[in-house]
């Protein structure tokens, strides 16, 4: 097999005109993914997300079985992986336990569901490792509506989820209501990982939920760039993705993955380079003051 | 007379059946100072989550100028104990501060005018305008401290409540903390501080209320501080030594010595692991 034969972009207008509802599905993702990273990595939650998409994928994969829409299952499953995680592990270290005796259970029976579904094979590996060019054009509004929903939600709890997540004794004496903004925040999260499942798969979620934000703050800290890179970084990576991949044979997710991996790699050489010189600057300066 | 800023009435607290105070009576006056003190576990933290409306007290009253303690009254500005924030956290300085303004609006999070005055007035109050713009986890305990205070008085609070905010700081970030205390106190705020070691603030209190085994004893230091006074509060021989400062002859020390064997010790650890836990929920 030659390269030739995985990359063919000689018809590339009439193929991007084909897959138009991957497309806009994968820039809404991106950003929105880039946008709710930024409280994944505040609230220590890289691992839930995992939690989360594995659920979502034994969801999608009984919906599959059972002939109702893959989406709708893929939502039931990750909003009820978070609720549970949400109540039961306030605690990061419960957290982690709960997440961890979770996944495989989930992982579990989305493989039973897979192995007892008749239907196409391709449906099946879509749900794991992504599954973007199949998005139709009633799936893609629905894409669109629950990612609108978990930006517009995000956007009114923004200050009092931020300030609890970064200062939350503080918080708590400025009246934010914690336990109630967790839930709300885990219902988002279960939302956004349905929707990403669909189209990067559940094993590659958070290449989408958790790289971008993860790369935004290697190169800054302000509390405003943060997200706006986020989101940025996860548009890059999504739509460069899905650009790629429509003049290619193989799946959308390597392309994601590796793009968002790459951005990743350069902001924690470009923070690390800043870093040492704002140290040496810092030395020198104090070196000057003791002579 | 003013109406006291703060007052309690008859206040009891019980946390899982134990009671940390009861029968608490106190007012305190715009720019008075009072030094809590006492014991791990004794209650001081939850005493302030209470005035914050954060705990109910299971008898008496707390009025805040007034009106019912509520949470999250914005005339009322916490430090809470110092928990320092470590290298990449997403935040700068003047972001930690902001949020002490509006951190607890909802809406689309866009700063006003009035807002970033607020917070600039704030940052240049304790003298942080150099740290406003670098990142949290970059800075020292320090001057994570002074940011700290600057987010409490960014709503110009008529009730500061600090929590150990001198702990773990070396003398000459001590004595800059005391005077941003100072500066509050002179506009008009009354200050509740929350002390391990009440020597740096000794000359400064006006009065201390003493938490221990349940009970409480409040007075001036001259008071509360002595062996009389604290062996009574602990049910158990307690000395007070005072000492002359080495360095200010002037000044006076004061050592607690002997309050509290093994057991209690354990104890009272106990008790403030489950108070943690509890808050922790």
């Amino acid at each position: 097999m030659s390269l030739a034969d995985l990359f063919d972009y000689s018809d590339y207008g009439r193929l991007l005109g084909l897959v138009l509802n991957s497309v806009v599905a994968c820039a809404i993702l991106g950003i929105v993914g880039g946008l709710i990273g930024v409280f994944v990595i505040q609230r220590d939650m890289a691992f839930a997300v995992h939690g989360i998409s594995e659920l979502s994928f034994a969801g999608a994969a009984a919906a599959l079985l059972i002939g109702v829409d893959v989406l709708l299952g893929s939502i039931v499953g990750s909003v009820i992986a978070a609720a549970i995680i949400g109540v039961l592990g306030a605690r990061a270290r419960d957290r982690n336990s709960i997440v961890g005796v979770l996944m495989p259970f989930g992982l579990g029976l989305g493989i039973l569901f897979l192995s007892l579904y008749q239907g196409r094979s391709a449906n099946k590996f879509g749900l794991l490792t992504g599954q973007v060019v199949a998005v139709g054009d009633d799936q893609l509004w629905w894409l669109v509506g629950v990612a609108a929903v978990v930006f517009a939600v995000l956007l009114v709890v923004w200050r009092p989820l931020a300030f609890d997540s970064l200062d939350p004794e503080a918080a708590a004496a400025r009246g934010v209501p914690a336990r109630r903004l967790s839930l709300v925040f885990m219902l988002l999260l279960g939302l956004m990982v349905a929707v990403a499942v669909q189209i990067i798969g559940a094993l590659l979620v958070l290449a989408l939920l958790v790289t971008p934000a993860a790369a935004a703050t290697r190169v800054t800290h302000s509390a405003t760039l943060v997200p706006i890179l986020s989101m940025a970084f996860g548009l890059v990576s999504a739509l460069g993705g899905i650009l790629i991949a429509v003049g290619s044979t193989l799946p959308v997710s390597p392309f994601i993955t590796t793009i968002s991996f790459a951005i990743w790699l350069v902001c924690r050489d470009v923070g690390r380079t800043r870093d040492i010189r704002r140290f040496r600057r810092a030395a020198e300066a104090h070196a000057l003051e003791a002579a | 007379m003013t109406l006291p800023v703060l007052e309690l009435q008859d206040a009891a607290l019980r946390v899982r059946g134990r009671t940390l105070f009861a029968g608490l009576d106190l007012q305190v006056a715009p720019g008075e100072l009072v030094a809590v003190l006492g014991p791990n576990g004794a209650g001081k933290t939850s005493l302030f989550r209470a005035i914050l409306g954060l705990e109910r007290l299971a008898t008496g009253r707390a009025t805040i100028l007034g009106e019912p303690a509520r949470r999250g009254d914005r005339r009322i500005g916490y430090v809470p104990q110092q928990r320092v924030w470590p290298r990449g956290t997403p935040m700068l300085g003047r972001d930690l501060v902001t949020m002490g303004r509006t951190g607890s609006r909802w809406g689309i999070p866009l700063t006003g005018r009035e807002d970033r005055e607020a917070v600039a007035r704030a940052v240049w109050a304790v003298r942080a305008e150099s740290l406003a713009a670098r990142p949290v986890g970059d800075l020292s305990g320090g001057e994570q401290q002074r940011l700290r205070i600057a987010q409490a008085i960014v709503d110009e609070p008529s009730l500061l409540l600090l929590d150990e905010a001198l702990s773990s700081l070396d003398l000459a970030y001590q004595a800059e903390i005391l005077a941003l205390v100072d500066a509050e106190r002179q506009r008009g705020a009354a200050v509740l501080f929350i002390a391990h070691d009440v020597n740096p603030i000794l000359d400064r209190v006006d009065r201390i209320l003493y938490l221990a085994r349940g009970r409480h004893r409040l007075g001036t230091p001259d008071e509360v501080l002595t062996s009389e006074a604290l062996s009574a509060l602990y049910g158990t021989r307690v000395d007070v030594l005072r000492v002359a400062d080495p360095e200010d002859g002037a000044r006076q020390r004061v050592f607690v010595a002997g309050v509290a064997d093994g057991h209690e010790h354990h104890l009272e650890d106990h008790a403030e692991q489950l108070e943690q836990l509890e808050r922790s929920e």
